[in-house]
């Protein structure tokens, strides 16, 4: 439907400060936000064929206004001859502002939406959802394609969303003070769960998905622009762009996944490096350090080195060391355990995994069989490292970590 | 998954066995309203089967089922949660479950991490 990337772009920058601007001034953030969305369809249809309007925040402004109205009225309507007692008289004036409507607190509206759509009342699906939808711009079927469901199931996901958002009483406005940093945490783990959707999507059937990243880096960015003093917001955008940088070398000719020590590091994308390494390095001298900062160090240490022999893994675990202790979670001490298989051997690794067999928060089980099958290939146990292969292939729901795991283990198969 | 048993359901009297169809609706309405549903799909009476062979790139086509047994796949949802427990949970509101069992299985994905 829309194909133009510039115009998709300006709508989608369009849609939060839009949406801001309506529900500042009617309310009812259910029906704006799907006012909005009608007006970003009718903006997508007409801009191309008629030419873009002298002010297309006016025209959005104006056709959305239109279409809330429109709504309010006929709801009210609807309600007054189903109940003659309860009459809705739907805000009026102001439908069409001025053509430059500039609003000045249209950054502040971003922020708030973000953090309305993270609501913590939502599960991380309709967090997702609708934080693509009201502050992405992006519509139902987009964002239904990128998540591989149904368009009719991403509309009930969304319009669940804003019942919840409705019924938890949630108002237009910034948290109050004493929640805003736990709220700023559930709102940067959903922009780091999009990229994330984004990121592990490999190339192909599933180009739709991984142009998420590419949105959880544009809102990320747009976060970092209107809280810049915050550490873990820039920690999380450095974290998106050392990781992104590394997309063209992630996946092989054949589409399969390569591992990090065998990417080709000429094709990672060293803008992205630069940008990310700025971010992080600013944002870890200011302080204080957060775990998304450290993430984003560890990461920035691959970056920097010209090839994976040259790893300054030293350094990689005295990361991961503060990174344990700032932010326990058992996938931090996978990824300990390999750094630690890289400078004192493959058995201090082993040692380290065995601590994760008995916890039940490990749930990504094939993670653990993976890492344990690569540090026992290193240590020379190519028999159990062959089980621990298969075993993570068995696990995995990903077709091509199964194809990586299974050829890992054919690998080893007559060399013993 | 859903898995049925002729003999099984061939016990149930005629109320039960409406019962158990319309269950299905009811199934249907909540994870639809909540965005869970992806998909489903009924499948026909197992007499109904072609099984198709290939050998030496030549394809053989027989009447009747590739695997005889007392169970059949009669069909299956296709939902977006986010635990298994909740997937489980679900299973267990389907009304096949009661008399033969219903599979819950993880879909492959095309997605994948770097190791």
């Amino acid at each position: 439907m829309r194909t133009d990337a510039r115009l998709d772009d300006l709508l989608r920058r369009q849609a939060p400060q839009i949406l801001g601007a309506l529900v500042r001034r009617y309310g009812h953030f259910e029906a704006s936000e799907d006012a909005v969305q009608e007006a970003l369809l009718a903006a997508a249809t007409q801009w191309p064929e008629h030419g873009l309007p002298e002010s297309p925040r006016g025209w959005l402004i104006t056709v959305a206004s239109r279409r809330l109205t429109d709504q309010l009225r006929s709801d009210s309507a609807r309600r007054r001859r189903e109940d003659t007692t309860a009459a809705l008289v739907p805000p009026d004036g102001h439908v069409t502002p001025a053509p430059d409507d500039e609003d000045p607190s249209g950054r502040d509206d971003t922020l708030t939406l973000l953090f309305m759509c993270c609501h913590p009342e939502l599960t991380a699906a309709s967090q997702i959802a609708l934080t693509l939808r009201a502050v992405g711009g992006l519509t139902t079927a987009e964002i239904a394609r990128a998540f591989l469901v149904p368009e009719a199931t991403m509309a009930q996901r969304i319009s669940r969303a804003k019942q919840r958002i409705k019924a938890a009483g949630s108002s237009f406005r910034l948290p109050p003070e004493p929640e805003r940093a736990e709220r700023l945490r559930v709102v940067l783990h959903v922009l780091y769960l999009i990229f994330n959707e984004g990121y592990t999507a490999t190339s192909g059937p599933d180009l739709q998905r991984s142009e998420l990243t590419g949105e959880a880096i544009r809102l990320t960015r747009a976060a970092q622009g209107l809280l810049s003093d915050d550490g873990e917001v820039a920690g999380l955008l450095a974290l998106m762009l050392l990781t992104d940088a590394r997309r063209p070398a992630r996946t092989g000719l054949d589409g399969g996944l390569v591992p990090l020590a065998e990417q080709d590091r000429g094709r990672w994308n060293q803008e992205a490096i630069r940008e990310g390494i700025a971010l992080v390095t600013e944002a870890l001298s200011a302080g204080p350090v957060g775990p998304y900062q450290l993430q984003a160090a560890i990461a920035a240490v691959h970056a920097e080195s010209p090839s994976a022999e040259d790893t300054d893994w030293a350094q990689i675990v005295g990361l991961y060391e503060v990174l344990e202790r700032a932010a326990p979670n058992p996938m931090v001490t996978l990824n300990h355990a390999v750094a630690v298989a890289m400078t004192r051997g493959p058995q201090a690794g082993l040692d380290m995994l065995a601590t994760l067999d008995a916890d039940d928060r490990m749930v990504d089980h094939h993670r653990l069989d993976a890492v344990r099958a690569h540090l026992l290939e290193m240590a020379g146990h190519l028999d159990a490292a062959r089980a621990s292969y298969r075993s993570a292939a068995r696990r995995t729901t990903s077709l091509p970590e199964q194809r990586y795991l299974e050829a890992r283990a054919a690998r080893l198969t007559g060399t013993t | 998954m859903i898995y049925m048993n002729p003999t099984v359901f061939e016990t149930l009297s005629e109320e039960e066995q409406t019962a158990v169809m319309n269950a299905h609706d009811e199934f249907q309405k909540p994870i639809r309203e909540s965005g869970e549903m992806v998909g489903f799909a009924a499948l026909a009476d197992p007499s109904n089967t072609m099984t198709v062979r290939v050998r030496d790139d030549v394809p053989a086509v027989t009447d009747g089922p590739y695997v005889e047994a007392k169970e059949f796949l009669a069909g299956f949802y296709v939902v977006d949660c986010e635990t298994v427990e909740r997937a489980t949970e679900l299973a267990a509101m389907i009304p096949d479950a009661r008399y033969t069992a219903v599979e819950v299985r993880p879909v492959m994905d095309e997605a994948g991490m770097e190791m």
